[in-house]
């Protein structure tokens, strides 16, 4: 009966299985497997260079390491100013003021758009010479002329414009989640806080925020995972790597597959390099929340 | 019950249907995948004709942008599903892996026939892009691989409007970078914009970078930097990536040049905001979409140095290459031939604004093209010169100008950074 009990418990999980392994677990094997090859992606023949791939990414790619930085951060303003923004909206739409219902759509309309369609609309927005040039008039018109700059064209301030414009478009999935977190707080909490004479800070101290830091390491586990990989939106606003400044791992992956002579080994290799550090980082955040908790 | 019936009525109607001889088409169909937006509707109206003449339908099946036929095609060789008649965009290295791994008939015999007919339709030029000489460097057998149905040459245009105002003579641009570069304090003064191109997608610096190194040092010693033998650190070097200092300071770039999308420098030159543009004769077409009554002159990218001839890349701007693997590659071939005869290349020419391949259709396309064609002589392109720059090499190269224009690097420090790396794919390649 037993035996039967236990084939059956994996007869019900075998789909679930197959699924994963034909479509998560065989690709990445097979991935990790062609970055061990020195292969343009088309030729019958490939190279088999063992580890090669990984120690140049490693240890010689600087490229590689600059796009990293990049990266990391768009990444680390996301976390924090996107992060705070949507928190702060969210708590504002969790309250009983007019129109909700109207913000809540309006904040979810950048993450629907798509990334090169954001990217185009914003360069016209910032370009001074292709665009609308908005953001100087407007910093104009302000009484704050000293601040018109070339936004896209400086290197000084490029990655910067390209984190900015990234965070407007994901504040809004931020916002969404902590939205729903915040509704999941009972209310009796706060009644019974008010009572015993909180105010509306030891309120947020007190209840709101240790019962949503859940919510917070999800946020942020999502910000991370979708920081690290933007690249579309950095096509649409600079159109490419410009000079390294707006590189980033995903445009090295593609670069590394085009060219006179594509790599398609040693893309599956970052590709594969990439993927192990973002679970890394999502580890480190998922342990770190489980001690704070 | 009436459904039991129905079901064995069914069964018994699909099993003698099943039985039945399959219908044999004696005229095939003949499949080609393309990214060419912009010539659809004029493939699609010459399929129909060439399905009158013949009664071979040809299905042309549009996969845009570029960049994602590029991974349909190399998905599809990997799977072994090629149609029969395709194009291979990118580098040379990208052609000679797909002949490699035996996906491109060699046409050779077809274009040698009849005492070379075929092969004499076309402009030399624009056949060497598909053509593989005796002992090439790339081990490929020689050959013919593939049919040109357009050609470009890359240059530089000027709007003769704007040149006006500002005083210059609109019959004469600049022929010596010195009277180019005199000519951006003027530019500057008047608030308008300079040359516009799509440098924030890379290959056009390295395009004019090279036409200028090809000008200033000669071919031989640029392929014989290619091939390692002459350092980037060389002072004809220098001068190359010191060109680029010098138009910035001179004030002729546009403003923002580097972050620039070539669609972009299109729409400013088209809409008279920019007074130079370095584009390839596709522009014409996309000129004519944007303002058709954009006046402008074509000109050879001004001189830096009156030692060797400039440059201009240029050749077959599209291909066709047939599947060795296709059942229909006869077929295939005998539509190319039509494809690329005097009338439809003339017909292609006038609808999408493209210079034919076919040398005999000149007399018959629009003014600016025939300016487009008129500086075939002095045209180049990698894919001829028989040996590739490593990529990493490359993007250092159009890197470091991005990094001169901007003002972050010196034209000695780029000609260091890129050395170095040079240095290193070689010591690799050993």
């Amino acid at each position: 009966m037993k035996i039967k009990d236990t084939l059956e418990n994996y007869v019900f999980v075998l789909p679930a299985v197959a699924i994963f392994s034909i479509f998560y677990i065989i690709p990445f094997i097979w991935v990790f497997r062609l970055g061990l090859f020195d292969w343009d992606g088309i030729s019958f023949t490939k190279t088999f260079v063992g580890l090669q791939n990984f120690k140049e990414i490693f240890l010689q790619d600087r490229n590689w390491w600059q796009a990293m930085w990049n990266a990391s951060y768009i990444t680390l303003i996301a976390l924090t100013l996107q992060n705070i923004f949507a928190f702060m909206l969210a708590l504002a739409c969790d309250r009983e003021i007019r129109m909700k219902n109207f913000y809540r759509v309006i904040f979810f309309i950048p993450p629907v758009l798509s990334e090169i369609v954001v990217g185009m609309v914003w360069r016209f927005i910032i370009n001074d010479i292709e665009g609308a040039n908005i953001i100087n008039r407007l910093l104009a018109g302000a009484g704050f002329p000293n601040l018109m700059h070339h936004w896209l064209s400086d290197p000084k301030t490029v990655l910067t414009t390209v984190a900015a414009v990234h965070c407007w478009k994901g504040f809004g999935w931020g916002f969404l989640i902590f939205l729903a977190g915040l509704q999941t707080i009972p209310h009796q909490l706060y009644e019974s806080a008010q009572v015993d004479g909180a105010n509306a800070w030891q309120l947020l101290k007190k209840i709101t925020i240790p019962l949503m830091i859940p919510v917070m390491v999800l946020v942020a586990i999502l910000t991370v995972l979708g920081s690290m990989q933007a690249f579309a939106l950095i096509l649409g606003l600079v159109g490419g790597e410009f000079a390294g400044h707006t590189s980033v791992p995903v445009l090295r992956i593609l670069s590394s597959m085009r060219g006179s002579s594509p790599r398609f080994g040693y893309a599956c290799a970052q590709g594969i390099s990439f993927g192990m550090i973002l679970v890394i980082i999502s580890f480190i955040q998922y342990r770190f929340s489980n001690k704070g908790q | 019950m009436w459904f039991k019936h129905a079901l064995v009525c069914a069964f018994v109607l699909f099993s003698v249907l099943g039985c039945s001889e399959k219908r044999i088409d004696t005229k095939p169909t003949i499949n080609i995948w393309h990214w060419m937006t912009d010539r659809d509707p004029a493939f699609q109206e010459l399929a129909k004709k060439y399905e009158v003449l013949t009664g071979v339908r040809v299905n042309f099946e549009l996969y845009a942008p570029s960049e994602a036929y590029s991974q349909k095609i190399r998905a599809a060789a990997q799977g072994m599903n090629l149609p029969d008649i395709f194009g291979i965009l990118g580098e040379k290295r990208d052609f000679v892996s797909f002949i490699k791994a035996g996906h491109i008939l060699d046409l050779t015999p077809y274009m040698e026939a009849n005492a070379n007919n075929w092969k004499n339709n076309f402009f030399p030029k624009a056949l060497a892009v598909n053509e593989f000489a005796p002992g090439n460097s790339y081990g490929i057998n020689p050959g013919i691989f593939g049919a040109p149905i357009d050609i470009m040459t890359i240059q530089m245009v000027y709007n003769k409007k704007l040149f006006s105002q500002l005083g210059f003579d609109p019959n004469r641009p600049p022929k010596t970078m010195q009277e180019f570069l005199d000519m951006g304090a003027k530019i500057k003064a008047a608030g308008m914009q300079g040359l516009v191109s799509g440098w924030g997608e890379v290959w056009m610096i390295d395009c004019l970078a090279n036409n200028y190194a090809f000008n200033i040092m000669g071919e031989d010693k640029v392929l014989a930097t290619i091939r390692g033998e002459v350092p980037y650190t060389d002072p004809d070097w220098i001068k190359v990536f010191d060109i680029f200092k010098q138009m910035n300071d001179s004030g002729v770039l546009a403003q923002g040049i580097v972050t620039m999308i070539n669609k972009s420098a299109e729409q400013l030159f088209a809409n008279e905001k920019a007074v130079f543009a370095f584009n390839g004769s596709w522009c014409v077409n996309v000129y004519k979409g944007m303002n058709p009554h954009l006046e402008y002159g074509v000109m050879l990218p001004p001189q830096a140095s009156s030692e060797h001839p400039m440059a201009i890349w240029g050749g077959a701007g599209s291909s066709f290459m047939v599947n060795a693997h296709s059942r229909n590659k006869e077929e295939a071939v005998k539509f190319l031939t039509w494809l690329t005869d005097q009338d439809q290349q003339v017909y292609l020419a006038q609808v999408t604004n493209n210079l034919p391949a076919n040398k005999s259709s000149l007399s018959k396309i629009p003014e600016i093209l025939a300016q487009f064609a008129r500086e075939m002589d002095y045209a180049t392109h990698p894919n001829v010169w028989g040996n590739s720059e490593f990529s990493l090499v490359i993007e250092a190269f159009d890197y470091g100008i991005q990094s001169i224009i901007i003002g972050e690097k010196t034209p000695e420090q780029v000609a260091i950074d890129v050395q170095k790396i040079k240095e290193r794919e070689l010591a690799k390649k050993r």
